[in-house]
């Protein structure tokens, strides 16, 4: 039976990353699509200006400028792209490993933002006065905070607006999350699901719900390692 | 000339194709809200409407939905960033005339363009003709 137990539970955590990666992935192929997308007009545009310009008509420098700085632009978005892709693909280097909470929830949002668009709903993320570290594993760190976002995007209410801070206590650090006007006790959609609790016992984390002020708190402790080796 | 509406909501894309469009003759009319591109639907007579599958407020295969119940006859036009047979044949099933990948050549968008201008036409003289056909028959020439 705790064989069974066991293989179940190995099952869900395999599911959970899998989906997890999959998700971020094919969301960043369709936000680096439209970039080249804009790209290939801009290039489009160009040929026409040519064009245009065989045949003796005069082009418009400021024109030029405004593709150029197009272009540009685009660059931009796509290196900030392939960074979030970059940095989601190295969180799976160690398991257990310093991480630095700011840079961990900057990834998430960025990670998450394209999502979030989808379905009209802002991330807020509030530059911490520190910046916290944990001894944690990156990759389940970032899977359990898109879970959450993925619950609190369904009840950020008529605001639509989420809001992501980072507290701290003796042994602990806190990540807020805030504006959820539909979080209700009891809650109408169960959370946290089989999936959420296994990341939740992998990364020694717990989550708290405070429902008058709207706001979930995922309650990470110091070093996870020694957490769960004082847990036994 | 073509009358088109771009629905997309990257207003970066939507000005440059727009751009491209009209150097090509078209009239043509841009927006990245889905509701506001019902209305303009709804208002104006277009010969095509280029739709964007993947778009905050309400995806492009709602959008199609919408569009197709107010005006059946409607071309729609679907740019999507993977395309899939699957989303190829639910599109289709939808009504739409077409389904193309980002980024999308603009001479065969234009194709297409030309294409379902001609269908429209071909649409209207139909109805008018059997408009004909129902007042003779009603008034027994």
């Amino acid at each position: 039976m705790k064989g069974a137990n066991m293989n179940r539970q190995l099952d869900i955590e395999m599911e959970t990353g899998l989906r997890f990666f999959g998700k971020m992935t094919a969301s960043i192929s369709h936000e680096i699509k439209n970039v080249m997308a804009i790209i290939n007009e801009t290039a489009g545009l160009l040929e026409d200006y040519s064009l245009m310009a065989e045949k003796g008509m005069p082009i418009d420098p400021t024109r030029l400028k405004i593709v150029s700085e197009r272009v540009s632009g685009q660059i931009k978005r796509a290196n900030g792209i392939a960074k979030n892709l970059n940095n989601l693909a190295h969180s799976v280097d160690e398991f257990n490993k310093s991480v630095d909470l700011g840079e961990a929830l900057a990834l998430a949002v960025g990670l998450a933002q394209r999502l979030a668009d989808m379905r009209s709903v802002t991330l807020e993320l509030q530059p911490p006065s520190d910046f916290p570290t944990v001894i944690t594993s990156p990759f389940h760190l970032q899977n359990l905070i898109w879970q959450m976002l993925d619950f609190a995007m369904d009840i950020s209410g008529d605001a639509k607006v989420i809001g992501l801070t980072l507290g701290t206590a003796t042994g602990s650090v806190e990540i807020r999350f805030t504006g959820l006007e539909g979080l209700k006790d009891p809650p109408e959609t169960e959370f946290p699901t089989k999936r959420e609790t296994s990341l939740l016992e992998m990364l020694g984390a717990t989550i708290n719900q405070d429902v008058k002020a709207g706001e979930m708190h995922l309650v990470l402790p110091r070093d996870v390692h020694q957490q769960l080796t004082d847990n036994g | 000339m073509e009358k088109v509406l771009l629905v997309d909501d990257e207003k970066e894309f939507l000005e440059i194709m727009a751009e491209r469009m009209s150097a090509r003759d078209m009239d043509v009319t841009t927006t990245t809200s889905p509701k506001d591109a019902l209305k303009k639907a709804q208002d104006e007579s277009y010969d095509a409407i280029i739709l964007d599958l993947m778009m905050p407020e309400m995806d492009g295969l709602e959008t199609l939905k919408e569009l197709k119940k107010k005006n059946p006859d409607l071309q729609v036009i679907l740019l999507t960033g993977h395309a899939t047979v699957q989303k190829g044949v639910e599109a289709m099933k939808l009504g739409a005339t077409d389904l193309l990948e980002k980024p999308a050549d603009l001479k065969v968008l234009t194709e297409k363009i030309k294409k379902a201008h001609t269908r429209k036409m071909v649409l209207v003289q139909k109805k008018a003709e059997e408009k004909i056909r129902h007042i003779l028959a009603e008034k027994g020439w």
